[in-house]
């Protein structure tokens, strides 16, 4: 076991977990924060997606040991930065949300792609979303609602 | 006055037949320098070209090509197949937001986890692609001549290649992959890293000699 101190949505968090123990886990399990999702456990889905450092990170396969004094930024605090609640609002006006399992982690790769490309092409967002999958196949919605959302950012 | 003539005519013959003697000896010793010379040349190059192949057998191993691809996207595996999670190259190597390669890779193996990780993970330039369209390795000949090309290779000479192969994080990592998701080792490159970088400096050493087949 280790302590570590994280940079959680702003706030400084103090967790006693083993080293390995991926960063999904202590998000749900230790601090309780269940909006991130557990999906497949391998990054090949995508619902766990958060932000480290600015970079959209699949949390089911980051060793807490391995984030460091790098920021942290889960679904619960993305509605305080502009473009997240962009597109929370987009996400809303678009009735985007089927079972809404995935769509934590769809919301948060979104925002990572807004924030380097603000006018998405369509190859855009297949490319950068290709990773986020939905069972409820919202893919459709996902993509009128990320240009939505890039149009109010303008 | 006829004896005279005859003494002259004898000393130029014999001063004639030193002169030529001379010059036919010196012709035999420098030609045999020039065999030796070119022989010795020839072995470097032999030599340079055996050692590149040991290179070679480690530039086309998949913890090296696997991200060396001429494709859209890395490979993953020993059987070199297409990374999985729709993973895509991106306009710098490093995928795109929303799934760069930092997105999982992180600075250094996660082995609880399986994701091998490294400084800075990102795709080879498709300049140095060592695979066709078809994911098939390239001749020993054509990653030879990629390796060497300066407009290809980031402008490295000969001694920059040897540090290259030597130092670099990425190509460090080769020799220690980590664990694979089930917790078995990846499989490492078929020579280690000293005989590797002996076998880089003396392909350098022999001029970076590259064969000529395609």
């Amino acid at each position: 076991m280790a302590t570590y101190q994280l940079n959680v949505n702003g706030q400084s968090k103090q967790v006693n977990v083993d080293p390995s123990t991926p960063l999904l886990w202590v998000l749900r399990e230790e601090l309780k924060m269940t909006g991130t999702k557990y999906g497949c456990g391998i990054s090949a889905c995508g619902a766990c997606t958060v932000h480290v450092a600015g970079i959209a990170t699949r949390s089911c396969v980051v060793p807490v040991s391995l984030i460091g004094d790098r920021p942290i930024v889960t679904i619960e605090g993305i509605g305080q930065d502009p473009v997240g609640r962009a597109v929370q609002d987009a996400w809303v006006d678009k009735d985007v949300v089927q079972c809404g399992y995935c769509q934590s982690g769809q919301i948060m790769s979104a925002v990572a792609l807004l924030k380097a490309t603000p006018k998405p092409t369509d190859v855009n967002i297949e490319e950068s979303m290709g990773g986020n999958l939905c069972r409820c196949a919202t893919y459709v919605r996902i993509r009128e609602a990320i240009k939505s959302a890039g149009q109010q950012m303008r | 006055m006829l004896a005279t003539h005859r003494l002259v005519s004898r000393r130029f013959l014999f001063m004639l037949g030193v002169f030529v003697t001379l010059i036919a000896l010196s012709t035999i010793v420098a030609l045999k320098i020039g065999e030796k010379k070119a022989s010795a040349s020839n072995s470097k190059i032999a030599d340079g070209l055996a050692a590149w192949e040991q290179v070679y057998s480690v530039l086309t191993s998949p913890r090296c090509i696997n991200c060396h691809t001429a494709t859209n996207y890395p490979q993953q595996g020993d059987d070199r197949h297409r990374h999985f999670a729709n993973v895509i190259r991106g306009p710098a190597g490093k995928g795109v937001p929303g799934l760069n390669c930092a997105s999982c890779h992180q600075s250094e193996n996660a082995d609880s986890t399986g994701v091998p990780g490294g400084h800075n993970w990102h795709l080879a330039p498709l300049s140095m692609r060592w695979q066709d369209l078809n994911d098939q390795p390239l001749s020993s000949a054509a990653v030879c001549r990629a390796v060497v090309d300066r407009s290809r290779n980031n402008g490295l000479d000969g001694p920059g290649l040897l540090k290259h192969h030597e130092e670099e994080p990425l190509v460090l990592w080769a020799w220690n992959p980590g664990r694979r998701p089930d917790g078995t080792m990846r499989t490492l490159p078929p020579i280690t890293h000293a005989e590797f970088v002996a076998a880089t400096r003396a392909w350098v050493d022999a001029g970076t000699p590259c064969r000529r087949t395609k």
